[in-house]
């Protein structure tokens, strides 16, 4: 065990990967970061650095590509089905325009519309979320859209010890994975084991327990959600917050067992509001245990505007733990008394 | 002097005489010092999110808008902060976008990578690769139908040009002979990654060919090699003569970004180009030996650029934040 940072453990989660198995290849724009200049040629290993190393280890296991996104993510998805185990980085998720094609009409569909004939174990990793200042067209949180195509799964790690094992567990898996990393926590650290491991796709943590309000929030609004809850704590409420960390498949059980407890729900998520995370959560919890809602469930997001540029907007912009407390401290006020 | 015309070049200038010179240095030397300026500011940490600067290859932007009016449009790309000051976008409204101010040309939602001014024929700086192309191809579809004889420009770099919508874009103005110029700045790299391996180092105007369009490579640090070239593409397009590629050869003088280390790059790359090449040099150096224009009128414009920028860092500085109220408007024309 020892202390790594979120992207450390997604590098060496890659690391491990591609040295077990040598059809796990692993490509994307500078992810070596310099082929064919005249200096360094791993200069990069991304855009922020999450691949840098690999280069050196494992040669023939990583590519740069072209600024083809179409192609290489294609070319993924062709690859998964043919033998190898390709973990394509999509740099920022707004980027995904340009390739929408190639994943919710291609790789997420060949299992069923072949008749179960096809495997296609890729990982497309991709950066998401505000609060770098890079504005509307790299700072969204766009993983509700894939949420929404059956067939793809939707894997969303909040903290170092789950970012390992989630990409582990989502390269080997045999269906494609978006595995979305928040830019933000990437220098967040934790305590991550050196040997591999998985956590199993589909599984929620129960991050705190708690007897008054269910929060179940969503990757970075995990940490959003735990200081609000400290807070909260000195006023007497004690919440218990749910990290799905899978948002496809999704662990309704975990959901409904803590809701059934507390009666009372709020979700947090950095998403636009409508066709999120959080509609439809609240929307399931609405549905299957309405017998034990206190007052109708609350959802904290980012309001339905584009990220902006400015600071002072875009602080704004993201839920924060004051939004989150309030939500809660709502909640409480509301419906049946407890 | 106003502001504007201390910024750059607003006039149509396909011939070359004085005016249209003093213009076009103004316009690089208002992108030089803008850029350079900036690298220095990024540095204190006083400026937000992501930063590409276009020192280094201000002859395109100035030898391309040279030939184009207040109603002919551009689209650009991340690095668009150079297209922006030669198609007339106001410098300080500018500055006061990349620090994030009300006052910022895009009232601070835009920043660096989205300055924009539709009026002023620009169409944006782009965050996604590969995003301007198609756009143009709308404007020269609009001024076809509306029978105007404006034209379109888009700027893509070496790596954009390796973006579906670059070669679907290419097509559709060809197979509807639009008013449209691409213009790609090969400027050998794409981020950390070299065009010698994205496209294998070819020349990226052959690629013309195949849309059954003009292809032209042109020497991108030399002002008047790219001002002759755009000349003819610009006026074909304008006469009906369909789309054009041109490909300029240039360096970028800075990282990606503010904050790249830059280790990719060969040694003393840059010093070299900028010894060498550099597109202000090669420009003085031209219009003085041939009498054109004397020492002292360039520094003139040296000394009027220097306080225009001067001026814009300090106000941008002190320009006070976006309102909490403007966070939720302009999603819509309604709201
Ligand atoms: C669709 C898309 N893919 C990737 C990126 C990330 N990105 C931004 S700039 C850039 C490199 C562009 O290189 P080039 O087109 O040569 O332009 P230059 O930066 O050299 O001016 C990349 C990969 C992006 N913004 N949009
Ligand atoms: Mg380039």
């Amino acid at each position: 065990m020892s202390r790594k940072s979120y992207m450390q453990a997604i590098n060496e989660a890659l690391a491990q990967e591609m040295e077990r198995d040598p059809t796990v290849v692993v490509f994307g724009e500078d992810n070596v970061g310099g082929t064919g200049s005249p200096g360094e040629i791993d200069a990069w290993g991304g855009v922020m650095g999450v691949t840098k190393g690999l280069y050196g280890k494992f040669p023939n296991q990583i590519l740069d590509t072209p600024i083809s996104e179409s192609a290489f993510i294609g070319a993924a998805a062709g690859a998964a089905c043919s033998g190898l185990r390709p973990v394509a980085e999509l740099m920022f998720v707004d980027f995904m325009g340009v390739c929408f094609d190639q994943i919710f009409n291609q790789a997420a569909k060949f299992r069923y519309m072949f008749g179960g004939k096809a495997r296609t174990p890729m990982v497309i990793r991709t950066m998401y979320g505000a609060g770098i200042r890079a504005a509307s067209q790299h700072s969204q949180a766009l993983y509700p859209i894939f949420t929404h195509i059956p067939g793809l799964k939707v894997v969303i790690p909040s903290n170092p010890y789950d970012a390992k094992g989630l990409l582990i567990a989502s390269i080997r898996d045999d269906d494609p994975v978006i595995f979305f990393e928040n830019k933000v926590l990437y220098a967040i650290e934790g305590e991550v084991p050196d040997e591999p491991y998985t956590i199993p796709l589909g599984e929620a943590e129960i991050v705190r327990e708690g007897e008054d309000v269910t929060i179940v929030a969503i990757g970075r609004m995990v940490s959003m959600a735990e200081q609000a809850a400290a807070s909260l704590a000195d006023d007497g409420i004690e919440v218990e917050i749910v990290d799905p960390r899978t948002l496809s498949p999704l662990d309704e059980d975990t959901i409904y067992e803590s809701v059934e407890n507390t009666g009372r729900l709020v979700v947090v998520d950095e998403a636009y509001p409508r066709c999120s995370m959080a509609s439809d959560i609240s929307a399931l919890v609405a549905q299957n245990c309405f017998e034990h809602l206190k007052a109708a469930p609350k959802m904290v997001t980012a309001p339905h505007t584009p990220p902006p540029f400015s600071g002072s907007l875009e602080d704004l912009y993201v839920p924060d733990p004051e939004k989150v407390a309030n939500a809660v401290r709502e909640t409480v006020g509301q419906g049946v008394a407890s | 002097m106003t502001e504007s015309e201390v910024a750059g070049a607003r006039e149509r200038h396909e011939e070359l005489d004085k005016g249209a010179l003093l213009d076009a240095y103004r316009t690089m030397r208002t992108i030089r010092d803008f850029e350079e300026r900036l690298h220095t500011e990024f540095a204190t940490g006083e400026i937000p999110g992501f930063v590409h600067l276009y020192a280094g290859e201000e002859a395109i932007a100035a030898g391309f808008m040279a030939h184009l009016d207040g109603d002919d449009y551009v689209a650009s790309t991340h690095r668009g902060h150079g297209h922006s000051i030669a198609k007339g976008c106001d410098v300080k409204g500018m500055m006061f976008e990349i620090y994030g101010k009300d006052a910022g040309i895009c009232r601070g939602k835009g920043g660096s990578m989205h300055i924009a001014d539709l009026d002023k024929g620009m169409l944006g700086a782009n965050g996604i690769v590969g995003g301007g192309p198609p756009l143009v191809c709308g404007v020269g579809l609009s001024a076809k139908v509306r029978g105007t004889d404006q034209v379109a420009v888009s700027f893509t770099g070496d790596g954009g040009a390796n973006q579906g919508t670059v070669f679907e874009s290419m097509n559709l103005a060809s197979a509807w002979d639009l008013p449209v110029i691409f213009v790609i700045e090969n400027n050998g790299y794409a981020e950390a990654t070299a065009q010698a391996f994205s496209s294998k180092g070819i020349d990226i105007a052959k690629r013309a060919d195949g849309f059954s369009m003009p292809g032209v490579v042109v020497d991108g640090h030399d002002f008047f090699a790219v001002h002759e070239a755009a000349g003819e593409a610009i006026r074909r397009a304008r006469q009906g003569g369909g789309p054009s590629l041109i490909e300029c050869k240039v360096n970028r003088y800075y990282g990606h970004f503010e904050g790249d280390a830059q280790t990719y790059r060969g040694e003393n790359e840059v010093e070299n180009v900028r010894k060498e090449k550099d597109c202000l040099m090669l420009f003085r150096q031209r219009v003085t030996s041939a009498g054109l224009l004397d020492e002292a009128e360039l520094d003139k414009i040296d000394e009027e650029v220097k306080n225009l920028i001067d001026e814009a860092v300090r106000e941008a500085k002190e320009a006070p934040e976006p309102s909490p109220e403007n966070l939720t408007t302009d999603v819509y024309v309604s709201y």
